[in-house]
């Protein structure tokens, strides 16, 4: 049994610690975000966050993951009540299949957590290990820009909220 | 808005029903199966019904409302990502006067909608959505009809908002017009669509339906199914197209933990297991342990292009007229290459199968459900009835991918394991060496100048593999040809025209006085090919449009202008005007290493209309070619979602680029070994545009325009055509890669 801080709660998991954590938060926690796309670590459909930093979840043995805490699209929020990033990607319309998209948002998050004022250069050079195939490139961007602006004027109206997309 | 049923419409309604006045559709499985014969489609002497109406004319293979008001619209098409779902809705909402969210939209699934064959060739719109649009303008109609009598007011009188009619004081919703009983109407030929004028629904940019629940993590792919009792299976594909199987000691592999079952039926090798995790690692024990004896069964790729002049070809005259007046002007000529492309989905293709009493249930991201669902009962020795095939989204296709391949791999395996639902996900390697390809083509063109500096003759070759293999028959699945009495491929065929196959958009939509196009058709395919997003016209619009550029440079003219000069289509001119002026053509200052280039077509010469232009950047260095910007201005007939056009275009730009730019399957004499995204690059965030514009020409009132495809065809000229204004060097084979590019700058 291995107990996993996912989206701020406590996961007891029964699987091998060699397993890729991908197929734990599939297969174990039955969650949607986090896809399978190389398992080779060239594509970026599995980025989650681990301690703050976007990994390739396909490639990430459950062993190495400890008890830092991983953050998948699921804790950025829900259709109902999406949070700033999905916000951003729902008003951009960034997706086509979309198969890329939750992905792109969590290597986008792992960059706003750090560097909530990027550059579009910054953007573009962070976001350049994952792929898109259906050609949804300045869309995602352009969502990747409005979430950095709308966390930047909400510090702005109220300086001593918590940063974070 | 105009309410008022016609009055043919409206007594004919009242005449199919036996003289009661019903409107309601039981939501029973009720697609063209459950017709009565007859119903099929029209007579030979019977007019044209619109768009899939004609195949399938009943209203209620369409549109039904029950008593409770709900409204479900029925569509033979999938979603792709390609927003169909959501433009469906709208043309549904707009002429049914509802809001959209109240629709439910039911696509692709043989039990229950019409057969619309393939979601291909940016038919949808024009085939789907057409027929969806008068089918509810239809029931609208008859919906007022019956509201008159039981209202006692006169049809015109009548006014709708959002399924309310109200009139003479009163009103009763969609829900009660309908309750407790049946309408099975068949279409009328004119439906009367309300004005555009009007439109609240149309032409808007509603947020696509699909969108919240893909960024959010809820399910929204067949790779997210996850059904009582789903087990995992995986396959060991062959290590090149060519191997067979000599021996397979599975012993050790069925004994890893959670193993359920190895499948082996000649090269065709699947594994099931409990979890996910354990079917790979147990199919990777099974690849270890098989044996496999290889052939050399490939080309040699450097003489690719030979062997494609060369191979056994059928020669289709499509256009031969006038004469070629040789020598009387400036004659230019020149060949272009296309090598074999991937489809490349991000998301390597998913099924999920069940077999229970008898009866097969497939899940699955095929582009047609039905031609699939004939292929698979084939494969399994089953009656199509036993059968069924719902499409889930996948991971994007663009055209004919593993999708159909891994819904036969998962039915196969759900043969062996009845009862439990099998999903099974092809790995990357899979996808890339299996997938069908975009086949290699070669192109050569002629042309003549007269002493105006126009084109007085033009003569145009390709040759070019099938671009349509898919399913139909249980040997066009890739398990069906793996098994131990394997099934043959359906003989591969050269297509007709306009749509046409390799030669789709070979015949310029410019005017020639003389003019001869010839395909060469070539039905010997060393590897295993299909239809990759708009077939030849990626190849013939690169060809073309890149020639019409040599035949401006020939001619000294400006390449716009030398476009228009042979163009007499209006809706051509317009968006090849729109494109010059918001790109600012004429007033394009160069820079050092940058240049302008030029596209237009109209894909199928029959769909969207779309003119290119951009800006690119030429490292001489590296041989790096750079896309600045891009400004598209597209005719998609009406606009149903502005927005949704824009994606399409916009992706299309950046996937044909990629195409254009880096992508080429290679391959030695016995394997694939652009095995991975290391092997086959697409393009990354560093590589895209710093802009691109999407300008669209509204046409109210005219029919739909297919449009997602136009981009592809356009893309690869106008990006040759920039490169050669930059540099000077022209570059006819693709991909325009650094190496080749470096090349041409060094010559």
């Amino acid at each position: 049994m291995i107990v996993l801080n996912l989206n701020g709660r406590q996961q007891v998991v029964d699987a091998d610690a060699s397993t890729p954590l991908l197929y734990v938060l599939r297969d174990d926690l039955q969650l949607n975000g986090a896809k399978f796309g190389c398992g080779l670590g060239q594509c970026g459909a599995c980025t989650v966050m681990v301690g703050g930093t976007a990994v390739l979840s396909c490639i990430t043995p459950l062993s190495v993951v400890g008890t830092r805490p991983v953050k998948t699209v699921e804790g950025l929020g829900s259709a109902d009540k999406p949070g700033v990033l999905q916000s951003a990607f729902i008003a951009e319309q960034a997706a086509q299949c979309g198969y890329c998209i939750a992905g792109m948002m969590m290597r986008a998050q792992a960059l706003l957590e750090k560097n909530p004022n990027p550059s579009d250069a910054d953007i573009r050079q962070h976001m350049s290990i994952n792929l898109c195939r259906c050609g949804t490139h300045m869309r995602i961007l352009r969502a990747v820009r409005r979430a950095a602006d709308s966390i930047k004027s909400a510090s702005t109206e109220h300086p001593n909220a918590q940063r974070g997309a | 808005m105009r309410s008022a049923a016609p009055e043919g419409l409206t007594r004919r309604a009242v005449l199919a029903a036996g003289g009661s006045l019903v409107v309601a559709f039981s939501l029973r499985p009720h697609g063209v199966d459950a017709q009565e014969p007859g119903a099929q489609g029209p007579k030979s002497d019977a007019p044209k019904l619109p768009g899939s109406l004609d195949k399938t004319p009943m209203l209620d293979s369409w549109i039904r409302i029950d008593a409770d008001g709900k409204i479900t619209v029925l569509s033979g098409k999938a979603e792709l990502g390609q927003g169909i779902k959501t433009a469906l809705i709208q043309v549904a909402a707009e002429e049914l006067v509802v809001r959209p969210e109240r629709i439910t939209l039911i696509t692709a699934d043989t039990q229950r909608t019409a057969d619309e064959g393939y979601t291909a060739g940016s038919h949808s719109m024009q085939d789907s959505a057409t027929a969806i649009r008068n089918a509810a303008a239809q029931v609208r109609a008859i919906l007022l009809g019956i509201a008159a009598q039981k209202l006692g007011a006169a049809p015109e009188t009548l006014k709708v908002d959002d399924g309310v009619v109200s009139g003479g004081g009163k009103s009763l919703r969609y829900g009660e017009l309908v309750s407790g009983q049946d309408l099975h109407v068949k279409a009328a030929p004119n439906s009367p669509l309300r004005d555009p004028a009007s439109h609240t629904v149309m032409g808007q940019d509603l947020q696509r339906i699909d969108i919240p629940a893909k960024v959010t993590g809820g399910v929204a792919y067949v790779q997210d199914l996850r059904l009582p009792g789903m087990v995992h299976g995986r396959i060991v594909r062959p290590p090149s197209p060519g191997a067979a199987l000599t021996a397979l000691d599975s012993a050790a592999a069925e004994k890893m933990p959670g193993v359920l079952k190895v499948v082996r039926d000649g090269r065709f090798i699947g594994v099931i297991a409990q979890r996910e995790w354990q079917a790979i690692t147990a199919s990777k024990a099974l690849a270890r342990a098989a044996r496999w004896q290889e052939r050399e069964t490939l080309p040699v790729q450097a003489d690719l292009y030979k062997t494609v002049r060369s191979a056994p070809a059928k020669d289709i005259v499509l256009v031969d007229r006038g004469s070629a007046p040789e020598g009387q002007g400036k004659t230019v000529s020149a060949e272009y290459l296309r090598p074999y492309q991937l489809h490349a989905s991000i998301g390597p293709s998913c099924a999920v199968a069940q077999l229970v009493d008898g009866n097969y249930t497939v899940w699955t991201h095929s582009q047609g459900v039905f031609p699939l669902r004939k292929a698979v009962a084939e494969l399994l020795g089953q009656a199509q009835d036993k059968v069924r095939c719902i499409h889930v989204e996948g991971s994007g296709c663009y055209g004919h991918n593993a999708a159909d391949d891994v819904a036969a791999d998962a039915a196969l395996l759900a043969r062996a394991l009845p009862g439990h639902p099998v999903r099974v996900q092809w790995m990357r390697e899979d996808e890339h060496m299996w997938e069908p390809y975009g086949p290699p083509m070669v192109s050569a063109a002629r042309a003549t100048l007269d002493a105006n500096g126009s084109i007085a003759s033009w003569q145009y070759e390709v040759w070019s593999n099938t671009h349509n293999a898919r399913p139909g028959k249980a040997g066009d699945l890739l398990a069906g040809q793996h098994l131990a009495q394997a099934f043959q491929p359906s003989p591969p065929q050269p297509g007709n025209q306009p749509d046409g196959l390799g030669d789709r958009n070979s015949i310029p939509l410019y005017t020639f006085p003389n003019e001869k196009v010839v395909y060469h058709f070539l039905p010997e395919m060393p590897l295993r090919v299909s239809a990759l997003r708009s077939l030849g016209a990626y190849m013939n619009v690169f060809s073309l449009e890149s020639f019409m550029d040599e035949m401006a440079r020939a001619a000294g003219a400006d390449p716009v202008a030398f476009r228009l000069k042979h163009l007499a289509d209006n809706r051509a001119r317009d968006v090849i005007n729109l494109a010059a002026e918001q790109f600012g053509w004429s007033s394009f200052q160069r820079r050092a290493g940058r240049g302008r280039g030029f596209a237009f077509a109209r894909y199928k010469n029959q769909a969207g209309y779309l003119a290119l232009a951009c800006e690119v950047e030429v490292r001489r260095d590296t041989g790096e070619v750079k896309l600045v910007r891009v400004v598209a201005a597209a005719d998609s007939g009406e606009v149903v979602n502005p927005d949704g056009i824009r994606n399409q275009i916009e992706g299309g730009i950046l996937q044909s680029s990629s195409w254009t730019l880096s992508e080429e399957v290679t391959f030695d004499q016995t394997r694939i070994t652009s095995r991975d995204w290391g092997g086959y690059p697409i393009l990354r965030f560093p590589q895209v545009p710093e802009r691109i514009e999407v300008h669209i020409v509204p046409r109210p009132g005219q029919p739909f325009l297919g449009t997602g495809e136009v981009a592809q065809g356009p893309t690869p000229a106008m990006i040759a055509n920039a490169v050669a204004d930059a540099t000077g060097a022209r570059l006819r084979q693709l991909p325009l890669s650094r190496e080749r590019v470096r090349k041409a700058l060094e010559a």
